[in-house]
C-alpha cells in the first residue's frame, strides 16, 4: 500500500547559510518506525532531485520520534544573496510531506 | 532562591506582532520578558543605519514600545531582556532613557552588553594569526575586508546575568544569542554553575523553543493546522522554569494558538543541525537526550537534557557587499496563463542577451504552478488555472545591468504575450545585495563589557 508521509507525520523547514533543515515528525511511534526505515539520506536526496543539489545529512531524534535533515546547497546561496522565491527554505518541509511511501 | 520564574517571549523577529510584548506583560503573570529581533542580515541593514546616523543602528521600535510596558513592569516588578540593541546598544539604551522620563518613571536601570562589536577591529584581530576563515568555504575574511559592512561575535547568557546582578530593570544586548536571551534569568535567577552543562542545556532549548516566538504557540503548525484555535490572538510562549532544569512550556490562559507536543516538538526541529551538537556561547547542547511530556492544558514539561563544555571559540556574524539584485513580477491570465507566462520569460532572456548585460544568475518563478515547490509541482492542466505570476530575480556585481533589467520587464505589456497585467508598482530598483559571512574567533580575544545607565 501506498501512503503520503503527510498521512503519518508533520515537519518543519528553515534555513541554515545555504542549507535548508527540514524536521520531519512522526504522529505516533508506528508512524516514527516508518519514517526510519524508509526516510534514508539517500532516498531524501533523491526526492529533492533538482532542489537540493549537495549532501544530505540525516539525524534521529527518537524521543520526539523526529528525523532531521540538512540539505546542503539548496538555497541557492542562502540569506539575502538568493534569487529563489523561497529563499529561507520555508516550504521544503511541505514538499518533503509529498514524499509517497511503499507500506 | 525562587522556586519557578516565567519567561515571556514578546517577539520572534523584528517585525513580528506589534501587541505581543505588551500582551505578554499584561495577560497574565510572567517575570521575564525576553525579545529576539535579530537575524543574520538585521546587523548590516542596522549598520547602514547607524552609518547614515550615529543615533540609530537598534531596533527602533523599542523606545515606543517600552514606554507602553515599563508602567506595568515597574508595577509588577517583571525584567526586559533585548538583543533588539543591534549595533548600537548604548543609543538604544538612551532612547529608553527618554522614554521613560517622557513618562514620568524617575527610577530605572538599564544594563547595556558591549564588546560584540569588532568590525573596527578586523586588521588587529588578523594580525593575532585569526583571520576569521569562512566556515563554509575556509577562505580567509582579507578577500572580503573592504566590503565589509558589520562584523559581530554572539555573546551569550552570562553578560546578561552579569547585567542582572548589577541590579538592571533591563538588559540590552547587540549580537547575543536568541538562546541566551532566555538562559540568563534562570542562570540569574537559580545560581546554576557556568559549568553545570546539562542546566545550561536546559536553558538554551527553552531559549529555542521561544526564540521565534509563537512558531513553538501553533503559528506555521503543519501537523493539523486547522485544529488550531483563535489564531488571531494566539499567545506567545512562556517557559516556566524551574531551579532542576525542568521546564514547562505554555502561554497565557484566554489567548489563542495551542502548546501541545507536535507544536513544541515542531519547533524543537527548526534550524538545527547535528541534534547532538547545538553549540551555542555558553554549552553544547544535546537535542537527542530532549523529553516532553504532553500535561494537557497548553502545557509541555520538557525535561533530562544532557549538555557539554562550550567550545573555545565565539561565532562571528559578518555581512558584506556583494553586488545588487532585483526582483520584477507580471500576472498573465487564463487561457494559456502558463505557457504566455514561460513565453514572456523566454522573450525577455532573449533581450537581456542581445543587450550584453552582465548577470551572475537569472531565476524565474511561476507563482501558481512551480514556485515554492519546484521540480516537485505537480503537472497542472493549464486549462483549470486562472492565472500565473511571473516572477524574474537578476543578480549582478553591474549595477548598470541590474538597472536596465528593471527597465526591461515592463515593455513586455506591450510587446509580448497577452493577458498581461499587475506592473503598478513601477520598475524594479536595484538593491544591495548584503552577504553572510560565517566565522569562528577564540574566545580570549574578545571581552564583553556591562555598562549600567540609570535613571
Amino acid at each position: 500500500m501506498k501512503i503520503k508521509l503527510k498521512d503519518i507525520a508533520h515537519a518543519r523547514s528553515g534555513d541554515k547559510g545555504d542549507a535548508g533543515n527540514v524536521g520531519v515528525i512522526a504522529f505516533d511511534d508506528e508512524g516514527y518506525e516508518i519514517i526510519k526505515k524508509h526516510l534514508t539520506a539517500e532516498r531524501v536526496k533523491e526526492h529533492f532531485k533538482g532542489i537540493c543539489f549537495g549532501e544530505v545529512e540525516r539525524y534521529e531524534l527518537p524521543n520526539l520520534r523526529a528525523i532531521n535533515f540538512l540539505l546542503h546547497n539548496t538555497l541557492g546561496g542562502g540569506g539575502t544573496v538568493s534569487l529563489k522565491y523561497d529563499a529561507q527554505g520555508k516550504i521544503l518541509a511541505s514538499a518533503m510531506l509529498r514524499m509517497e511511501i511503499e507500506v | 532562591m525562587r522556586d519557578k520564574i516565567r519567561i515571556a517571549s514578546g517577539q520572534g523577529f523584528w517585525g513580528d506582532l506589534i501587541d505581543a510584548p505588551y500582551n505578554q506583560v499584561t495577560k497574565g503573570e510572567i517575570d521575564y520578558l525576553v525579545m529576539d529581533y535579530l537575524a543574520e542580515v538585521t546587523m548590516s541593514i542596522l549598520q547602514k543605519q547607524k552609518n547614515k546616523n550615529p543615533k540609530f543602528g537598534y531596533a527602533r521600535d523599542i523606545p515606543a514600545l517600552m514606554k507602553r510596558i515599563l508602567p506595568v513592569c515597574k508595577e509588577k516588578n517583571i525584567k526586559v531582556i533585548t538583543n533588539g540593541g543591534g549595533v548600537n546598544p548604548i543609543a538604544c539604551a538612551e532612547a529608553i532613557i527618554d522614554s521613560a522620563k517622557e513618562i514620568g518613571i524617575d527610577n530605572l536601570k538599564i544594563g547595556v552588553v558591549v564588546g560584540d562589536d569588532i568590525k573596527d577591529r578586523i586588521d588587529e584581530i588578523i594580525e593575532t594569526g585569526c583571520e576569521l576563515n569562512n566556515m563554509e568555504t575556509g577562505e580567509s575574511i582579507k578577500i572580503v575586508k573592504d566590503e565589509l559592512l558589520s562584523a559581530n561575535v554572539y555573546f551569550g547568557a552570562f553578560p546578561i546575568v552579569e547585567a542582572l546582578k548589577q541590579g538592571a530593570d533591563i538588559v540590552i544586548t547587540g549580537r547575543t544569542t536568541d538562546t541566551g536571551l532566555t538562559l540568563a534569568p534562570m542562570i540569574y535567577e537559580f545560581g546554576w554553575e557556568a559549568d553545570n552543562y546539562d542546566l545550561l542545556s536546559a536553558g538554551t532549548i527553552a531559549g529555542h523553543i521561544l526564540e521565534c516566538g509563537a512558531q513553538s504557540t501553533g503559528g506555521n503548525f503543519l501537523g493539523d493546522w486547522q485544529s488550531i484555535e483563535n489564531m488571531a490572538e494566539i499567545g506567545f510562549p512562556i517557559a516556566e522554569a524551574y531551579p532542576n532544569g525542568e521546564v514547562v512550556i505554555t502561554k497565557h490562559e484566554n489567548t489563542g494558538g495551542k502548546v501541545s507536543f507536535e507544536t513544541v516538538a515542531e519547533q524543537l526541529v527548526y534550524e538545527i543541525g547535528d541534534p547532538k551538537s547545538y553549540i551555542t556561547p555558553d554549552c553544547i547542547a544535546n537535542f537527542s537526550t530532549i523529553k516532553l511530556e504532553d500535561l494537557g492544558n497548553n502545557r509541555v514539561k520538557v525535561f533530562d537534557i544532557k549538555g557539554e563544555k562550550d567550545t573555545p571559540t565565539y561565532k562571528v556574524s559578518c555581512s558584506y557587499s556583494s553586488g545588487y539584485s532585483a526582483v520584477g513580477t507580471l500576472a498573465y491570465s487564463w487561457p494559456q496563463a502558463l505557457t504566455k507566462a514561460k513565453a514572456a520569460d523566454k522573450i525577455l532572456r532573449k533581450r537581456l542577451e542581445n543587450l550584453n548585460l552582465k548577470f551572475d544568475e537569472i531565476n524565474t518563478d511561476f507563482v501558481g504552478y512551480n514556485a515554492t515547490q519546484g521540480p516537485l509541482s505537480a503537472e497542472i492542466d493549464e486549462d483549470k488555472i486562472n492565472e500565473i505570476m511571473l516572477r524574474i530575480a537578476v543578480r549582478s556585481s553591474d549595477y548598470a545591468s541590474v538597472e536596465r533589467f528593471g527597465k526591461e520587464l515592463a515593455p513586455l505589456i506591450l510587446t509580448g504575450p497577452p493577458s498581461v497585467t499587475g506592473f503598478a508598482g513601477g520598475r524594479p530598483k536595484p538593491s544591495e545585495v548584503v552577504a553572510y559571512w560565517p566565522a569562528l574567533i577564540p574566545k580570549n580575544l574578545v571581552k564583553p563589557e556591562i555598562k549600567i545607565y540609570e535613571l
